[in-house]
């Protein structure tokens, strides 16, 4: 009857096991920054690859900067997924935060956050090094950026849970790509859409809206789709 | 109270198997007669196209098998939410059953809307909205499918695989919009329900026989395919056990009780 699970949750438990988990990631993160490098350095290599399998042409290099930019972005994102869960629930520390007595959602959302802060972050500053490879006009690259910060902590949520449920599954980085990448597609639709569109004139607004909406819905479902997803995977 | 235990009577496997063997041959011939009679409306009956030649008929296969893949992912979502919140095991195997039909129709509304594309937009493939989001529609069928497969604990393979498609069902109501959202070569819906529709009566009979027809083949093949999945999942349960006693396992009440009666006599 009187289960602690009944009561009510105060809201600093919520932000306290969100800090908690968002700042014990952020250090695990600083222990391997070699991976970090990595994730960045993937990044501009991919965006690298484009012109060199394409055309050196500019006007063309133009066109599909955005698209290259965001593609470049989703396959970053996708590369460090694996280290969100696997490495907790591998050594069990993932149970013993199932056990806690906070507020699983929240720890949940701290640990994506830890993850947009150390992966989506550093691509959203990294985004005009591409822009400039590609020749963009300076505000474009401020629409490339600013649809990259609010896209990819969708991408983080999307992947979160898609990393969740595969834990302990067979098939591993191919099965979460193969469960990512067709979710992500409005994600990438709206982000490249946005430059596009404010490069032909039209205004990025309607696709930042749409992007930032998506942001508010990943926020408010996200926490309680991961937390579901973690549970599942400890059945 | 007592039609909700009538109801929940049937999420029990043992009391659904034999339910679904008797619906199965009702929906499996309704499904070859109404698809008989389609294809002879659409092949036979209906006018030829002025403006697309005879290369339209493909449309009797093609946008039924295109609602179908959309619909059935509804289905397949509300059946895994049910799995969720219920905890319901028959639930989830529907969910798992739907699955490949659903795949099944978005694959066979791409092909043929590739052949249907060739001689009236000069492509077997435009970056059009529709065609895109019906093969992100595809993808996600195969994303469900392999998550179940990856996962060797079938309950828990259900519970991840229905939280997938519940994430991923967000999705459907993108592909219905996206006509209106993205301004590009598909021809705007065909059916719709506000206007009076542009087609002639005989195209929309065949149309809506065809759809029936498959609606009327995925019920059979999801029931034939849950039973499966029941008795190999269930293969330890008592039921199950009885029937393999009875000797056989496909057979009605009737046969078992008989060859029931007849092993005891025997023994």
């Amino acid at each position: 009857m009187n289960t602690p699970q009944m009561r009510p949750t105060p809201i600093f438990r919520v932000t306290s096991a969100l800090s908690w988990a968002c700042r014990r990631d952020l250090r695990l993160a600083a222990q391997s920054r070699a991976e970090l490098a990595v994730m960045l350095v993937f990044f501009l290599l991919v965006a690298s690859l484009f012109p060199l399998a394409v055309s050196p042409d500019p006007t063309l290099l133009r066109a599909i900067a955005s698209g290259i930019a965001w593609v470049a972005a989703l396959l970053a994102t996708l590369l460090g997924l694996p280290r969100l869960f696997a490495a907790d629930w591998a050594d069990g520390t993932l149970e013993q935060v199932l056990l806690a007595p906070a507020p699983l959602p929240a720890l949940v959302a701290g640990k994506v956050l830890a993850h947009w802060l150390t992966t989506g972050l550093p691509l959203v500053a990294l985004a005009p090094l591409a822009g400039l490879q590609f020749g963009l006009a300076p505000d474009a690259i401020v629409v490339l950026m600013a649809s990259l910060a609010l896209g990819t902590p969708i991408l983080s949520w999307l992947g979160a849970i898609a990393a969740a449920l595969t834990l302990g599954a067979r098939g591993g980085a191919s099965l979460l790509a193969l469960l990512v990448l067709p979710l992500a597609v409005p994600v990438l639709i709206f982000g490249a859409g946005s430059v596009e569109s404010h490069v032909a004139g039209l205004g990025a607004d309607a696709h930042l809206s749409l992007l930032g909406a998506g942001l508010i819905l990943s926020w408010v479902f996200g926490p309680f789709a991961g937390a579901l997803a973690v549970r599942i995977a400890h059945e | 109270m007592t039609t909700g235990s009538f109801w929940f009577q049937f999420a029990s496997p043992a009391r659904f198997y034999p339910l679904a063997g008797r619906m199965i041959p009702w929906f499996g011939w309704a499904a070859a007669a109404l698809a008989l009679a389609g294809l002879y409306v659409g092949f036979f009956v209906a006018p030829t196209d002025w403006q697309q030649g005879e290369s339209y008929r493909i449309i009797f296969i093609h946008v039924p098998a295109a609602w179908m893949a959309m619909f059935i992912y509804l289905v397949m979502a509300f059946w895994c939410a049910l799995s969720l919140t219920l905890n319901t095991r028959l639930s989830a195997m529907m969910a798992q059953a739907l699955a490949p039909t659903g795949a099944m129709f978005a694959f066979v509304s791409l092909w043929t809307g590739a052949f249907w594309g060739r001689p009236t937009w000069g492509a077997y493939w435009v970056w059009d909205a529709r065609l895109t989001s019906t093969l992100i529609l595809l993808f996600l069928y195969l994303g469900f499918m392999a998550l179940r497969a990856a996962i060797d604990d079938p309950r828990r393979a259900d519970r991840a695989a229905a939280l997938l498609a519940l994430v991923g069902v967000v999705n459907v109501p993108i592909i219905y919009f996206s006509v209106r959202w993205w301004n590009t070569l598909h021809q705007g819906a065909t059916i719709s329900m506000t206007a009076a529709p542009k087609m002639a009566e005989t195209m929309l009979t065949a149309m809506l026989l065809m759809t029936f027809a498959a609606w009327a083949y995925t019920i059979a093949v999801a029931l034939h395919r849950v039973r499966t999945i029941m008795l190999e999942r269930e293969a330890l349960a008592d039921w199950v056990g009885e029937m393999r006693d009875s000797g056989d396992v496909v057979a009605g009440r009737k046969e078992r009780d008989a060859a029931s009666t007849i092993s005891r006599a025997t023994r």
